[in-house]
Protein backbone atom coordinates (compact mmCIF):
# COMPACT_ATOMS: atom_id res chain seq x y z
CA UNK A 1 0.00 0.00 0.00
CA UNK A 2 2.45 2.70 0.72
CA UNK A 3 4.10 2.34 -2.96
CA UNK A 4 0.74 2.99 -4.10
CA UNK A 5 -0.08 6.45 -6.21
CA UNK A 6 -2.13 8.96 -4.75
CA UNK A 7 -4.77 7.79 -7.44
CA UNK A 8 -4.46 4.19 -6.66
CA UNK A 9 -4.94 5.08 -3.24
CA UNK A 10 -8.23 7.42 -4.05
CA UNK A 11 -9.57 4.13 -5.75
CA UNK A 12 -8.97 1.92 -3.29
CA UNK A 13 -10.16 4.16 -0.47
CA UNK A 14 -13.51 4.83 -3.15
CA UNK A 15 -13.59 0.80 -3.36
CA UNK A 16 -13.17 0.04 0.41
CA UNK A 17 -10.66 -2.09 0.58
CA UNK A 18 -9.03 0.27 3.29
CA UNK A 19 -10.72 3.37 5.43
CA UNK A 20 -8.64 6.11 5.60
CA UNK A 21 -8.39 5.56 9.34
CA UNK A 22 -6.34 2.30 8.21
CA UNK A 23 -4.35 4.09 5.94
CA UNK A 24 -3.25 6.77 7.88
CA UNK A 25 -2.58 4.09 10.63
CA UNK A 26 -0.10 2.69 8.49
CA UNK A 27 2.00 5.55 7.17
CA UNK A 28 1.94 6.76 11.40
CA UNK A 29 3.40 2.92 11.89
CA UNK A 30 5.98 3.29 8.95
CA UNK A 31 7.33 7.02 10.45
CA UNK A 32 7.26 4.90 13.97
CA UNK A 33 9.53 2.31 12.95
CA UNK A 34 11.66 4.23 10.32
CA UNK A 35 11.62 8.16 11.03
CA UNK A 36 14.47 7.93 13.30
CA UNK A 37 16.81 6.43 10.89
CA UNK A 38 15.75 9.52 8.08
CA UNK A 39 14.77 12.29 10.79
CA UNK A 40 12.39 13.37 7.94
CA UNK A 41 9.71 14.20 10.37
CA UNK A 42 9.79 17.03 12.75
CA UNK A 43 6.08 16.58 14.37
CA UNK A 44 3.69 13.68 14.49
CA UNK A 45 0.22 14.42 16.24
CA UNK A 46 -1.56 10.71 15.75
CA UNK A 47 -4.58 11.96 17.24
CA UNK A 48 -4.96 14.87 15.46
CA UNK A 49 -4.39 12.90 12.21
CA UNK A 50 -6.45 9.92 12.78
CA UNK A 51 -9.10 12.69 14.02
CA UNK A 52 -8.72 14.26 10.48
CA UNK A 53 -8.90 10.29 8.99
CA UNK A 54 -12.41 9.62 10.59
CA UNK A 55 -13.91 12.75 9.77
CA UNK A 56 -12.77 11.68 6.14
CA UNK A 57 -14.35 7.93 6.20
CA UNK A 58 -17.22 10.43 7.64
CA UNK A 59 -17.32 12.12 4.34
CA UNK A 60 -16.56 9.47 1.65
CA UNK A 61 -19.46 7.80 3.45
CA UNK A 62 -21.62 10.46 3.13
CA UNK A 63 -20.93 10.53 -0.65
CA UNK A 64 -18.68 13.94 -0.43
CA UNK A 65 -15.37 12.55 -1.12
CA UNK A 66 -13.09 14.24 -3.78
CA UNK A 67 -9.86 12.59 -5.31
CA UNK A 68 -7.85 13.68 -1.79
CA UNK A 69 -10.18 12.74 0.12
CA UNK A 70 -8.61 10.49 3.56
CA UNK A 71 -5.51 10.69 1.86
CA UNK A 72 -2.20 11.30 3.66
CA UNK A 73 -0.12 14.48 2.91
CA UNK A 74 2.91 15.60 4.50
CA UNK A 75 3.54 19.27 5.23
CA UNK A 76 6.49 20.89 5.20
CA UNK A 77 7.10 22.66 8.34
CA UNK A 78 7.21 26.39 6.81
CA UNK A 79 3.82 26.41 6.53
CA UNK A 80 1.25 27.36 9.35
CA UNK A 81 -1.19 24.45 10.36
CA UNK A 82 -3.46 24.99 13.36
CA UNK A 83 -2.87 23.49 16.05
CA UNK A 84 0.84 22.23 15.05
CA UNK A 85 3.90 22.96 16.12
CA UNK A 86 5.22 25.12 13.13
CA UNK A 87 9.09 25.45 13.57
CA UNK A 88 10.33 26.30 10.13
CA UNK A 89 13.03 24.16 11.19
CA UNK A 90 14.60 26.97 13.89
CA UNK A 91 14.77 27.27 17.76
CA UNK A 92 13.44 30.50 17.07
CA UNK A 93 10.22 28.85 16.72
CA UNK A 94 10.35 25.89 18.18
CA UNK A 95 7.50 26.67 20.63
CA UNK A 96 5.11 28.00 18.21
CA UNK A 97 2.12 26.20 17.67
CA UNK A 98 0.15 27.99 14.88
CA UNK A 99 -3.18 29.29 15.68
CA UNK A 100 -4.29 29.28 12.00
CA UNK A 101 -3.68 27.76 9.18
CA UNK A 102 -1.54 28.80 5.78
CA UNK A 103 -3.59 29.34 2.70
CA UNK A 104 -2.59 25.73 0.78
CA UNK A 105 -2.99 23.89 4.60
CA UNK A 106 -6.50 25.21 4.41
CA UNK A 107 -7.29 24.12 1.22
CA UNK A 108 -5.60 20.32 1.86
CA UNK A 109 -8.69 20.26 4.89
CA UNK A 110 -11.02 21.48 2.19
CA UNK A 111 -9.81 18.48 -0.03
CA UNK A 112 -9.95 16.37 3.07
CA UNK A 113 -6.35 15.10 2.91
CA UNK A 114 -4.90 14.01 6.46
CA UNK A 115 -2.02 15.93 7.78
CA UNK A 116 0.65 13.01 8.25
CA UNK A 117 3.25 15.61 10.11
CA UNK A 118 5.39 18.19 9.76
CA UNK A 119 8.51 17.64 7.97
CA UNK A 120 12.30 18.80 8.60
CA UNK A 121 13.68 21.19 6.65
CA UNK A 122 16.94 23.70 6.66
CA UNK A 123 16.49 26.53 8.68
CA UNK A 124 13.65 28.98 7.24
CA UNK A 125 14.30 27.20 4.40
CA UNK A 126 17.83 28.64 3.51
CA UNK A 127 19.97 25.41 2.74
CA UNK A 128 20.44 22.95 -0.17
CA UNK A 129 21.16 19.97 1.82
CA UNK A 130 19.20 19.72 5.30
CA UNK A 131 22.19 20.19 7.50
CA UNK A 132 20.92 23.63 8.59
CA UNK A 133 18.04 22.69 10.61
CA UNK A 134 18.28 23.02 14.12
CA UNK A 135 16.18 19.66 14.24
CA UNK A 136 19.53 18.10 12.88
CA UNK A 137 20.00 16.94 9.37
CA UNK A 138 17.70 15.02 7.28
CA UNK A 139 19.76 11.54 5.90
CA UNK A 140 19.12 10.54 2.26
CA UNK A 141 16.55 7.00 2.01
CA UNK A 142 19.37 5.89 -0.95
CA UNK A 143 22.51 6.36 0.69
CA UNK A 144 21.96 7.42 4.45
CA UNK A 145 25.20 9.10 4.23
CA UNK A 146 24.27 11.61 2.04
CA UNK A 147 22.03 14.78 2.80
CA UNK A 148 18.52 14.54 0.88
CA UNK A 149 19.04 18.26 -0.39
CA UNK A 150 17.21 21.45 0.65
CA UNK A 151 15.79 23.11 2.06
CA UNK A 152 12.42 20.72 1.35
CA UNK A 153 14.68 17.74 2.16
CA UNK A 154 12.21 16.23 4.78
CA UNK A 155 9.59 16.18 2.56
CA UNK A 156 11.38 14.91 -0.22
CA UNK A 157 13.18 12.06 2.14
CA UNK A 158 9.73 11.21 3.31
CA UNK A 159 8.42 10.47 -0.54
CA UNK A 160 10.82 9.00 -0.88
CA UNK A 161 11.29 5.97 1.72
CA UNK A 162 7.73 6.07 1.49
CA UNK A 163 6.60 7.30 5.02
CA UNK A 164 4.05 9.45 3.06
CA UNK A 165 2.40 9.11 -0.09
CA UNK A 166 3.02 12.52 -1.40
CA UNK A 167 4.24 16.13 0.13
CA UNK A 168 4.19 19.78 0.30
CA UNK A 169 7.74 21.83 -0.59
CA UNK A 170 8.44 25.58 -0.71
CA UNK A 171 10.68 26.57 -3.62
CA UNK A 172 12.74 30.19 -3.57
CA UNK A 173 15.62 29.06 -5.13
CA UNK A 174 15.46 25.01 -6.09
CA UNK A 175 14.22 24.03 -2.63
CA UNK A 176 11.51 21.56 -4.31
CA UNK A 177 13.74 20.59 -7.58
CA UNK A 178 16.97 20.23 -6.13
CA UNK A 179 15.87 17.44 -2.89
CA UNK A 180 13.13 15.88 -5.56
CA UNK A 181 16.47 15.20 -7.81
CA UNK A 182 18.18 13.86 -4.66
CA UNK A 183 16.05 11.92 -3.83
CA UNK A 184 14.59 10.73 -6.74
CA UNK A 185 11.02 12.11 -6.96
CA UNK A 186 8.98 14.57 -8.63
CA UNK A 187 8.94 18.01 -7.54
CA UNK A 188 7.22 21.07 -8.78
CA UNK A 189 7.67 24.51 -8.29
CA UNK A 190 4.57 26.08 -9.69
CA UNK A 191 4.50 30.00 -11.80
CA UNK A 192 5.17 32.58 -8.86
CA UNK A 193 1.53 33.93 -7.78
CA UNK A 194 0.12 30.51 -8.42
CA UNK A 195 -0.47 28.84 -4.79
CA UNK A 196 -0.91 31.15 -1.95
CA UNK A 197 1.98 32.92 0.28
CA UNK A 198 -0.85 32.98 3.07
CA UNK A 199 0.67 31.82 6.69
CA UNK A 200 4.13 30.00 4.60
CA UNK A 201 6.29 31.29 6.84
CA UNK A 202 8.10 33.91 4.57
CA UNK A 203 11.99 33.55 3.08
CA UNK A 204 12.67 35.79 0.13
CA UNK A 205 8.85 37.10 -0.74
CA UNK A 206 9.40 37.44 -4.19
CA UNK A 207 10.58 34.62 -4.78
CA UNK A 208 8.85 31.99 -2.84
CA UNK A 209 6.58 29.70 -4.19
CA UNK A 210 4.91 26.37 -2.59
CA UNK A 211 4.04 22.90 -4.64
CA UNK A 212 3.60 19.26 -4.39
CA UNK A 213 6.30 16.90 -4.09
CA UNK A 214 4.77 12.92 -4.97
CA UNK A 215 5.94 10.34 -6.74
CA UNK A 216 4.88 10.94 -10.43
CA UNK A 217 2.99 13.49 -12.57
CA UNK A 218 0.07 12.84 -12.17
CA UNK A 219 0.04 13.20 -8.44
CA UNK A 220 1.56 16.17 -8.46
CA UNK A 221 -1.45 17.45 -11.02
CA UNK A 222 -4.01 16.07 -8.50
CA UNK A 223 -2.25 17.94 -5.41
CA UNK A 224 -1.55 21.08 -7.52
CA UNK A 225 -5.88 21.29 -8.06
CA UNK A 226 -6.32 21.25 -4.23
CA UNK A 227 -2.97 23.52 -3.72
CA UNK A 228 -3.45 26.31 -6.16
CA UNK A 229 -5.49 29.03 -6.56
CA UNK A 230 -6.38 32.48 -5.68
CA UNK A 231 -6.17 34.14 -1.92
CA UNK A 232 -6.68 37.98 -1.05
CA UNK A 233 -4.95 37.45 1.77
CA UNK A 234 -1.38 36.92 -0.27
CA UNK A 235 -0.99 40.22 -2.45
CA UNK A 236 1.09 38.32 -5.14
CA UNK A 237 -1.96 35.69 -5.47
CA UNK A 238 -3.05 36.30 -8.98
CA UNK A 239 -6.64 35.70 -9.45
CA UNK A 240 -7.05 33.22 -12.64
CA UNK A 241 -9.42 30.86 -13.61
CA UNK A 242 -9.54 27.78 -12.15
CA UNK A 243 -6.79 24.75 -13.79
CA UNK A 244 -7.90 21.42 -13.87
CA UNK A 245 -4.27 20.22 -13.85
CA UNK A 246 -4.70 16.92 -15.09
CA UNK A 247 -6.53 17.69 -18.35
CA UNK A 248 -3.14 17.35 -20.42
CA UNK A 249 -2.01 14.55 -18.59
CA UNK A 250 -2.84 11.53 -21.61
CA UNK A 251 -1.96 13.97 -24.67
CA UNK A 252 1.13 12.41 -26.96
CA UNK A 253 4.09 14.60 -27.04
CA UNK A 254 4.33 15.01 -31.14
CA UNK A 255 5.76 18.26 -32.00
CA UNK A 256 6.98 19.48 -28.65
CA UNK A 257 9.76 21.56 -29.02
CA UNK A 258 12.29 21.11 -26.10
CA UNK A 259 15.17 23.94 -25.97
CA UNK A 260 18.08 22.71 -24.53
CA UNK A 261 20.31 25.79 -23.14
CA UNK A 262 24.48 25.15 -23.71
CA UNK A 263 24.68 27.14 -19.96
CA UNK A 264 23.19 23.90 -18.57
CA UNK A 265 25.63 21.43 -19.76
CA UNK A 266 28.92 23.42 -19.31
CA UNK A 267 31.62 22.82 -16.51
CA UNK A 268 31.54 21.19 -13.41
CA UNK A 269 28.48 19.00 -14.32
CA UNK A 270 29.08 15.79 -12.89
CA UNK A 271 29.27 13.37 -15.77
CA UNK A 272 26.39 10.40 -14.98
CA UNK A 273 24.48 13.64 -14.50
CA UNK A 274 24.99 14.74 -17.92
CA UNK A 275 24.47 11.62 -19.31
CA UNK A 276 21.60 10.53 -17.80
CA UNK A 277 19.82 14.16 -18.86
CA UNK A 278 21.03 12.78 -22.43
CA UNK A 279 19.57 9.26 -22.61
CA UNK A 280 16.26 11.58 -21.54
CA UNK A 281 16.22 14.27 -24.26
CA UNK A 282 17.05 10.93 -26.08
CA UNK A 283 14.01 9.13 -25.08
CA UNK A 284 11.57 12.68 -25.68
CA UNK A 285 13.06 12.61 -29.38
CA UNK A 286 11.68 8.95 -29.83
CA UNK A 287 7.90 10.14 -28.32
CA UNK A 288 8.12 12.47 -30.82
CA UNK A 289 9.67 15.72 -29.51
CA UNK A 290 11.83 18.26 -30.82
CA UNK A 291 15.49 19.87 -29.75
CA UNK A 292 16.40 23.27 -30.52
CA UNK A 293 19.67 24.66 -29.17
CA UNK A 294 18.20 27.97 -26.57
CA UNK A 295 20.78 30.35 -25.11
CA UNK A 296 20.50 32.05 -21.56
CA UNK A 297 23.45 34.26 -21.81
CA UNK A 298 23.01 35.79 -18.25
CA UNK A 299 21.98 32.78 -16.27
CA UNK A 300 25.69 32.82 -14.80
CA UNK A 301 24.69 35.80 -12.91
CA UNK A 302 22.05 33.70 -11.31
CA UNK A 303 24.03 32.94 -8.06
CA UNK A 304 25.37 36.50 -7.45
CA UNK A 305 22.20 37.92 -8.40
CA UNK A 306 20.28 35.79 -6.25
CA UNK A 307 22.59 36.37 -3.13
CA UNK A 308 21.92 39.82 -3.03
CA UNK A 309 18.21 39.83 -3.47
CA UNK A 310 17.10 37.16 -1.40
CA UNK A 311 18.77 37.99 1.61
CA UNK A 312 18.06 41.42 1.50
CA UNK A 313 14.21 40.46 1.52
CA UNK A 314 15.44 37.95 4.09
CA UNK A 315 16.72 40.33 6.57
CA UNK A 316 13.45 42.52 6.39
CA UNK A 317 11.29 39.48 6.59
CA UNK A 318 13.15 37.75 9.47
CA UNK A 319 13.29 40.97 11.35
CA UNK A 320 9.79 40.17 12.71
CA UNK A 321 11.44 37.45 14.99
CA UNK A 322 12.43 39.54 17.62
CA UNK A 323 11.26 37.53 21.47
CA UNK A 324 8.15 40.11 22.02
CA UNK A 325 4.91 38.17 20.25
CA UNK A 326 5.48 34.70 19.39
CA UNK A 327 8.96 32.04 19.03
CA UNK A 328 11.65 32.18 21.35
CA UNK A 329 12.80 34.86 24.03
CA UNK A 330 15.91 35.12 25.23
CA UNK A 331 15.96 34.56 29.14
CA UNK A 332 18.51 36.97 30.90
CA UNK A 333 18.53 40.55 29.33
CA UNK A 334 19.03 44.30 30.97
CA UNK A 335 16.88 46.26 28.66
CA UNK A 336 14.81 46.05 25.59
CA UNK A 337 17.85 45.98 22.72
CA UNK A 338 19.35 43.59 24.63
CA UNK A 339 16.34 41.56 24.77
CA UNK A 340 16.40 41.92 20.84
CA UNK A 341 20.41 40.74 20.21
CA UNK A 342 20.36 38.07 22.52
CA UNK A 343 17.10 36.00 21.40
CA UNK A 344 18.45 36.92 17.62
CA UNK A 345 22.00 35.51 18.75
CA UNK A 346 20.32 32.95 20.35
CA UNK A 347 17.60 31.97 18.15
CA UNK A 348 19.29 31.63 14.97
CA UNK A 349 21.20 29.47 13.50
CA UNK A 350 24.67 30.24 11.65
CA UNK A 351 23.70 30.20 8.28
CA UNK A 352 20.47 32.64 9.07
CA UNK A 353 22.33 34.57 10.77
CA UNK A 354 25.03 34.90 8.01
CA UNK A 355 21.65 35.66 5.42
CA UNK A 356 20.17 38.47 7.23
CA UNK A 357 23.49 40.04 7.44
CA UNK A 358 24.38 40.19 3.91
CA UNK A 359 20.89 41.55 3.27
CA UNK A 360 21.45 44.10 5.65
CA UNK A 361 24.55 45.20 4.51
CA UNK A 362 23.50 45.25 1.16
CA UNK A 363 20.46 47.37 1.63
CA UNK A 364 22.43 49.24 4.27
CA UNK A 365 23.29 53.19 3.03
CA UNK A 366 25.76 53.88 0.42
CA UNK A 367 25.16 50.17 -0.55
CA UNK A 368 21.67 49.74 -1.91
CA UNK A 369 22.27 50.89 -5.50
CA UNK A 370 25.54 49.05 -5.83
CA UNK A 371 24.37 45.61 -4.81
CA UNK A 372 20.30 45.49 -4.53
CA UNK A 373 19.36 48.10 -7.44
CA UNK A 374 21.66 46.29 -9.95
CA UNK A 375 20.83 43.06 -8.58
CA UNK A 376 16.94 43.54 -9.70
CA UNK A 377 18.49 45.13 -12.91
CA UNK A 378 20.20 42.27 -13.53
CA UNK A 379 17.05 40.10 -12.47
CA UNK A 380 15.13 41.35 -15.79
CA UNK A 381 18.18 40.48 -18.09
CA UNK A 382 17.98 36.41 -16.53
CA UNK A 383 14.03 36.87 -17.18
CA UNK A 384 14.07 38.48 -20.70
CA UNK A 385 16.93 35.58 -21.67
CA UNK A 386 14.07 32.83 -20.55
CA UNK A 387 11.03 34.90 -22.42
CA UNK A 388 13.53 34.95 -25.58
CA UNK A 389 14.01 31.08 -25.39
CA UNK A 390 10.20 30.41 -25.18
CA UNK A 391 10.09 32.20 -28.70
CA UNK A 392 11.63 29.05 -29.99
CA UNK A 393 10.50 26.35 -27.63
CA UNK A 394 7.31 25.04 -25.56
CA UNK A 395 9.87 23.67 -22.44
CA UNK A 396 13.08 24.07 -21.47
CA UNK A 397 14.98 20.92 -20.40
CA UNK A 398 18.45 20.64 -18.32
CA UNK A 399 19.63 18.93 -15.02
CA UNK A 400 18.01 19.82 -12.09
CA UNK A 401 21.57 19.76 -9.74
CA UNK A 402 25.06 19.56 -11.17
CA UNK A 403 25.66 16.49 -9.13
CA UNK A 404 24.05 13.53 -7.31
CA UNK A 405 23.22 13.45 -3.39
CA UNK A 406 26.62 14.67 -1.92
CA UNK A 407 27.90 13.01 1.67
CA UNK A 408 26.43 14.32 4.90
CA UNK A 409 29.22 17.32 5.66
CA UNK A 410 30.76 17.72 2.44
CA UNK A 411 29.91 21.17 1.78
CA UNK A 412 28.26 22.27 5.18
CA UNK A 413 31.84 24.50 5.75
CA UNK A 414 31.49 26.19 2.99
CA UNK A 415 28.51 28.24 1.89
CA UNK A 416 29.88 29.61 -1.48
CA UNK A 417 30.19 25.72 -2.36
CA UNK A 418 26.39 25.29 -0.82
CA UNK A 419 25.64 27.87 -2.76
CA UNK A 420 26.36 26.69 -6.29
CA UNK A 421 24.39 23.33 -5.90
CA UNK A 422 21.36 25.33 -6.79
CA UNK A 423 23.32 26.80 -10.09
CA UNK A 424 20.76 25.57 -12.15
CA UNK A 425 17.35 26.42 -10.66
CA UNK A 426 17.66 29.57 -9.17
CA UNK A 427 17.33 31.97 -12.69
CA UNK A 428 13.59 29.40 -13.01
CA UNK A 429 12.58 31.48 -9.40
CA UNK A 430 14.30 35.08 -10.51
CA UNK A 431 12.15 34.72 -13.62
CA UNK A 432 8.87 33.60 -11.44
CA UNK A 433 8.53 30.49 -14.18
CA UNK A 434 7.42 26.92 -13.23
CA UNK A 435 10.32 24.48 -13.39
CA UNK A 436 10.29 20.92 -11.99
CA UNK A 437 12.57 17.71 -11.78
CA UNK A 438 10.99 14.24 -12.48
CA UNK A 439 14.04 11.22 -11.87
CA UNK A 440 15.67 10.20 -15.00
CA UNK A 441 18.21 8.13 -14.18
CA UNK A 442 21.27 7.06 -11.74
CA UNK A 443 24.89 7.55 -11.21
CA UNK A 444 27.55 4.93 -10.87
CA UNK A 445 26.85 4.74 -7.20
CA UNK A 446 22.91 3.82 -7.44
CA UNK A 447 21.83 7.71 -6.50
CA UNK A 448 18.91 9.54 -8.11
CA UNK A 449 19.46 12.14 -11.14
CA UNK A 450 17.30 14.64 -11.61
CA UNK A 451 15.92 16.04 -15.36
CA UNK A 452 14.54 19.66 -14.72
CA UNK A 453 11.73 20.70 -17.08
CA UNK A 454 11.27 24.52 -17.20
CA UNK A 455 7.95 25.59 -18.50
CA UNK A 456 6.30 29.30 -19.51
CA UNK A 457 4.28 31.28 -17.29
CA UNK A 458 1.31 29.51 -16.72
CA UNK A 459 1.82 26.65 -18.24
CA UNK A 460 2.22 23.83 -15.09
CA UNK A 461 -0.82 21.68 -17.27
CA UNK A 462 1.69 21.26 -19.94
CA UNK A 463 4.53 20.59 -17.46
CA UNK A 464 2.78 18.16 -16.29
CA UNK A 465 1.83 16.22 -19.31
CA UNK A 466 5.68 16.18 -20.63
CA UNK A 467 6.20 14.50 -17.38
CA UNK A 468 3.76 12.20 -17.51
CA UNK A 469 4.13 11.25 -20.91
CA UNK A 470 8.10 10.38 -20.37
CA UNK A 471 6.47 8.47 -16.87
CA UNK A 472 4.50 6.06 -19.47
CA UNK A 473 7.23 5.05 -21.49
CA UNK A 474 10.19 4.84 -18.20
CA UNK A 475 10.08 2.87 -14.76
CA UNK A 476 12.58 5.71 -13.42
CA UNK A 477 9.88 7.48 -10.95
CA UNK A 478 8.94 3.87 -9.75
CA UNK A 479 12.14 2.78 -8.18
CA UNK A 480 12.45 3.09 -4.33
CA UNK A 481 15.50 2.84 -2.40
CA UNK A 482 16.44 -1.13 -1.58
CA UNK A 483 16.16 -0.92 2.35
CA UNK A 484 12.37 0.33 1.05
CA UNK A 485 10.84 -3.23 1.83
CA UNK A 486 6.99 -4.43 0.57
CA UNK B 1 35.93 46.48 -1.94
CA UNK B 2 36.98 44.92 0.79
CA UNK B 3 34.88 43.95 3.92
CA UNK B 4 36.16 45.06 7.04
CA UNK B 5 35.14 43.58 10.48
CA UNK B 6 33.56 46.90 11.13
CA UNK B 7 31.39 46.24 7.97
CA UNK B 8 30.01 43.00 9.77
CA UNK B 9 29.71 44.46 13.21
CA UNK B 10 27.79 47.34 11.83
CA UNK B 11 25.43 45.44 9.70
CA UNK B 12 25.35 43.18 13.29
CA UNK B 13 24.37 46.21 15.16
CA UNK B 14 21.52 46.79 12.30
CA UNK B 15 20.01 43.45 12.10
CA UNK B 16 19.96 43.28 16.09
CA UNK B 17 22.11 40.38 16.22
CA UNK B 18 24.49 39.97 19.32
CA UNK B 19 27.86 39.32 18.04
CA UNK B 20 31.29 38.97 19.93
CA UNK B 21 34.71 39.58 17.86
CA UNK B 22 35.60 35.82 17.32
CA UNK B 23 32.52 36.03 15.49
CA UNK B 24 32.99 38.91 13.07
CA UNK B 25 36.16 37.82 12.29
CA UNK B 26 34.76 34.31 11.49
CA UNK B 27 31.49 36.09 9.81
CA UNK B 28 33.91 38.58 7.47
CA UNK B 29 36.45 35.79 6.18
CA UNK B 30 32.92 34.00 4.80
CA UNK B 31 30.95 37.12 3.66
CA UNK B 32 34.68 38.25 2.22
CA UNK B 33 34.38 34.96 -0.08
CA UNK B 34 30.40 35.46 -0.72
CA UNK B 35 30.76 39.25 -1.72
CA UNK B 36 33.97 38.08 -4.15
CA UNK B 37 31.14 35.99 -5.85
CA UNK B 38 28.37 38.65 -5.47
CA UNK B 39 31.29 40.91 -7.23
CA UNK B 40 30.67 39.43 -10.68
CA UNK B 41 27.42 41.34 -10.68
CA UNK B 42 29.41 44.71 -11.52
CA UNK B 43 31.16 43.25 -14.86
CA UNK B 44 28.01 43.65 -16.74
CA UNK B 45 26.43 46.99 -18.21
CA UNK B 46 22.90 47.50 -16.72
CA UNK B 47 22.52 51.29 -17.90
CA UNK B 48 19.15 51.71 -19.31
CA UNK B 49 17.31 48.90 -17.56
CA UNK B 50 14.98 48.90 -15.28
CA UNK B 51 14.74 47.27 -12.09
CA UNK B 52 12.92 44.07 -11.53
CA UNK B 53 11.46 44.23 -8.31
CA UNK B 54 8.19 41.24 -8.59
CA UNK B 55 8.24 38.37 -11.03
CA UNK B 56 4.77 39.59 -12.30
CA UNK B 57 3.75 42.87 -13.32
CA UNK B 58 1.06 43.07 -10.98
CA UNK B 59 -0.57 46.38 -9.66
CA UNK B 60 -1.59 46.03 -5.44
CA UNK B 61 -5.40 45.71 -5.19
CA UNK B 62 -7.39 47.81 -3.20
CA UNK B 63 -10.26 46.85 -1.12
CA UNK B 64 -13.00 48.15 0.83
CA UNK B 65 -12.45 49.59 3.92
CA UNK B 66 -13.77 47.44 5.94
CA UNK B 67 -13.24 44.95 9.23
CA UNK B 68 -12.66 41.63 7.88
CA UNK B 69 -10.62 39.87 11.35
CA UNK B 70 -12.50 38.68 14.15
CA UNK B 71 -10.84 40.04 17.37
CA UNK B 72 -8.29 37.27 18.49
CA UNK B 73 -6.01 38.27 20.55
CA UNK B 74 -6.39 36.79 23.44
CA UNK B 75 -5.44 33.77 20.38
CA UNK B 76 -2.77 35.14 19.37
CA UNK B 77 -1.13 36.47 23.15
CA UNK B 78 -1.60 33.01 24.48
CA UNK B 79 1.83 32.07 22.30
CA UNK B 80 3.65 35.28 23.15
CA UNK B 81 6.31 34.89 25.59
CA UNK B 82 4.92 37.36 27.66
CA UNK B 83 1.85 39.27 28.19
CA UNK B 84 -0.33 41.20 30.43
CA UNK B 85 -3.63 42.65 30.74
CA UNK B 86 -4.10 42.58 26.91
CA UNK B 87 -0.42 43.92 26.11
CA UNK B 88 2.74 42.77 24.93
CA UNK B 89 5.09 42.97 27.81
CA UNK B 90 8.95 44.34 27.33
CA UNK B 91 11.46 45.46 29.57
CA UNK B 92 11.06 49.04 30.06
CA UNK B 93 12.64 51.40 27.27
CA UNK B 94 11.48 55.15 28.74
CA UNK B 95 12.30 55.79 32.23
Amino acid sequence: MHHSSLKSLSDALTAGDISSVELTGLFLKRINERNAVYNCFVSIDEERSLAQAREADLARAAGRAQALTGIPIAQKDIFCAKGWLTTCGSKMLSNFVSPYDAHVVERFNEAGAVTIGKTNMDEFAMGSSNETSWYGPVRNPWNTDAVPGGSSGGSAAAVAARLAPAATGTDTGGSIRQPAALTGICGLKPTYGVCSRYGMIAFASSLDQAGPMARSAEDMALMMNAMAGYDARDSTSLDRPVEDYTRELATPLKGLRIGLPKEFFADGLQPDVAKAVDEAIRQYRALGCEVVEVTLPNMKLSVPVYYVLAPAEASSNLARFDGVRYGYRTSEYRGLEEMYEKTRAEGFGAEVKRRILIGTYVLSHGYYDAYYIRAQKLRRLIAQDFIAAFDKCDVIMGPTSPSTAFRLGEKAADPLQMYLSDIYTIAVNLAGLPGMSIPCGFDSQGLPVGLQVIGNYFREAQMLQVAHQYQLATDFHLRAPSDINA
Amino acid sequence: MALTRDDVQRAARLARIAIDEREADEVLGQLGRIFGMIEQMQAVDVSGVEPMSHAQEVTLRLREDAVTEPDQHALFQAIAPKVGEGLYLVPKVIE
